[in-house]
């Protein structure tokens, strides 16, 4: 990395968390609230994830809402029945997504292009159904109710999470942090410039002799890692888990996201969360028909912004 | 003949007669379902067949396909009333295709040369503002296609299931699948969309028109589509929602009978439909899963798919 695009990645860096960690307060002067930024943060960590394969793997997994949905279950489930602490809920729902990933994985690794994505929103549709059609345990079509996050014990003191926002969101703002380092230091690591070798030119990386199935198997298994932490959140946020969350529309949602932020740069997904959100929010408000004006930001970013917001800006892709 | 079997059963003793009509209603219940399952698996064959078209040729995932199968119901609905159903049945696919050519030359045609994610991201969009549009015209209540009366009725007691609805919706499924067929083997357009399925690069090399073959050809998938909402409609009625429960199992047709073949699709779909019919007497709640259990396998044993060839498209 050239010295001056260096600078420009730690100015960048700054800036975003300078930004995040001090949301709470600039939120609400520009009419937002700190509740939003919670689910801009969270929804922001799953299209990150998801780009994580899209954008650097070059691999598109069209069915990530299946693990997002998973890490939601897994979490309600286990604060319903197993644990009353918020962080082991936590690893719960990322151990059932990442482990249900790891299994499917194995069997869509070897397709590519569009049939990768045909069979990866087919297989996230078998949890839907499953979190449809049993009630007993997931509460069916009604979602999955009777959890709520518990306060943090740190033995000397503990933390209102529950009833507090701004602990919330720093405690989102915790994980989101702790996920999204570990996915830069994947990708600055050998490991990581083989998936963006692989992205830019398979049949090469194949000669070069790198196993290239094993290392999409790898980079989609931590994907689902990555966003069943950020569907656990959500089920934290929102006391709720909806079977709509594995429904392969969400994960359109999430693929959006990380296009419309720019899917060739690491903060692109943020930007792009925090778009989205913010305008379905401003639209569900003002219209019955957000979702005609969803489907119309969909095909006008495609036509005119296909890089990107933040491709936009920066025309040169790093790493 | 199950008639015949119950009266016999009559002069047996009363649990024998019990015994037979169990037997019997298992029987009733089975073919019903399995007969239920072919008609769906008709359905699923026709999305399938016009989705397998376009992901062939264009390499496009098109998930508007739902879309338009609403489309063409909701045409057929709006024009009834002054084609009678006949009419209706024959303008309403050409008209969604019309309304396809459009929207493939102005919205798709762009994204040809891109990553395949931009088609499908496209599509996907499309879909909601479909979905959205026909809400915001027709309004999201159901609305009733009416089908000629002699196609209502049964068409036998024993199996009142069977209406000459259901037969007239699977012999136009067979019509239509070999009319596909035949022109895909026998004429001039059908050769070249073969071809361009196998290599458009040396099709565009020979002069051929590919930006008019793609056309076509999303034309012809989209008819299909068209056609599907209308039978649906006279069946199960129209709702704004109904062409996106019935894009994956169209998927799933398309996966398990081979990426790049349509007889594979054919297969699939039927495969599917009538997996599905047989699980609904054994184990209702599982009869929507059972697709993704055969697709699982599938992929499992024979990667490609069932009738897919090694190496296309994967």
């Amino acid at each position: 990395m050239s010295k001056a695009l260096a600078a420009r990645s730690l100015v960048a860096l700054v800036i975003v968390w300078t930004l995040l960690l001090l949301a709470p307060y600039w939120l609400p002067p520009f009419g937002g609230y700190t509740a939003l930024g919670t689910r801009v943060l969270v929804l922001a960590l799953a299209a990150m994830s998801v780009n994580f394969l899209l954008g650097f793997t070059g691999v598109l997994s069209f069915g990530h809402a299946a693990y997002f949905g998973l890490g939601a279950y897994g979490a309600g489930l286990s604060l319903k029945f197993l644990t009353m602490s918020s962080p082991l809920s936590i690893f719960y729902g990322m151990l059932l997504a990442g482990i249900a990933g790891a299994i499917l994985g194995a069997l869509i690794v070897r397709r590519r292009g569009v049939y990768f994505a045909m069979v990866t929103i087919a297989f996230g549709q078998v949890f839907y159904y499953i979190a449809f059609q049993w009630s007993s345990l997931t509460g069916g079509d009604d979602g999955l109710r009777g959890f709520s996050r518990q306060p943090l014990d740190f033995g000397l003191f503990s933390v209102d999470i529950l009833s507090n926002a701004n602990a919330f969101y720093y405690f989102v703002l915790f994980f989101f942090a702790l996920v999204t380092a570990v996915m830069a230091v994947i990708l600055r690591s050998p490991f990581g410039r083989t998936m963006v070798a692989i992205r830019e030119n398979e049949r090469r990386a194949r000669f070069l002799g790198i196993p290239v199935e094993r290392h999409i198997w790898i980079a989609f298994t931590l994907s689902c890692f990555f966003i069943g932490v950020a569907g656990a959140l959500y089920a934290l946020t929102n006391n709720f888990a909806d079977p709509r969350g594995l429904h392969y529309s969400q994960s359109g949602d999430f693929v959006m996201m990380a296009v419309m932020g720019g899917m060739r740069t690491f903060w692109g997904p943020l930007l792009g969360a925090a778009v989205f959100v913010i305008l379905q929010d401003y639209l569900s408000s003002v219209t019955v028909n957000w979702m005609s004006f969803v489907g119309l930001l969909f095909v006008l970013v495609v036509l005119f912004f296909p890089r990107g917001l933040l491709g936009f800006i920066r025309p040169t892709s790093k790493a | 003949m199950t008639g015949g079997v119950v009266t016999s059963a009559r002069s047996l003793t009363g649990a024998r007669i019990f015994e037979v009509q169990r037997a019997d209603a298992m029987t009733q219940l089975l073919l019903f379902n399995v007969t239920n399952g072919l008609i769906i698996g008709a359905f699923y064959v026709l999305m399938a067949l016009g989705l397998s078209l376009i992901l062939n040729l264009s390499n496009v995932i098109n998930f508007a396909h739902g879309g338009f199968l609403v489309i063409g119901g909701y045409i057929a609905y709006t024009i009834t009333p002054y084609l009678g159903f006949w009419g209706a049945l024959l303008v309403a696919p050409l008209l969604t295709a019309a309304i396809g050519i459009v929207v493939e030359r102005i919205l798709i045609r762009p994204l040809y040369g891109r990553d395949p994610l931009y088609s499908l991201l496209l599509t996907f969009g499309l879909a909601f503002i479909i979905e959205d549009g026909t809400r915001f015209i027709w309004g999201a209540q159901g609305k009733p296609v009416t089908i000629p009366a002699f196609l209502a009725q049964p068409l036998s007691y024993e199996f009142f299931f069977i209406t000459g609805y259901r037969l007239f919706m699977v012999l136009m499924v067979v019509a239509s699948v070999s009319l596909l067929f035949a022109l895909l083997r026998y004429t001039r357009l059908g050769m070249r969309i073969r071809a361009g399925t196998l290599d458009l690069e040396t099709v565009s090399a020979l002069g051929i028109n590919v930006g008019m073959l793609r056309s076509l050809n999303f034309a012809v998938g989209v008819f299909l589509a068209g056609l599907s909402g209308v039978l649906a409609a006279g069946q199960l009625g129209l709702e704004p929602t109904m062409g996106t429960g019935l894009l994956m199992p169209s998927f799933v047709a398309i996966i398990v009978g081979g990426v790049g073949s349509l007889p594979g699709t054919l297969f699939g779909g039927l495969l599917i439909g009538v997996a599905s019919g047989v699980t609904a007497v054994f184990l209702p709640s599982a009869s929507e899963a059972i697709m993704y259990v055969l697709m699982a396998v599938v992929l499992l044993i024979r990667p490609r798919g069932l009738f897919g060839e090694e190496g296309m498209m994967t």
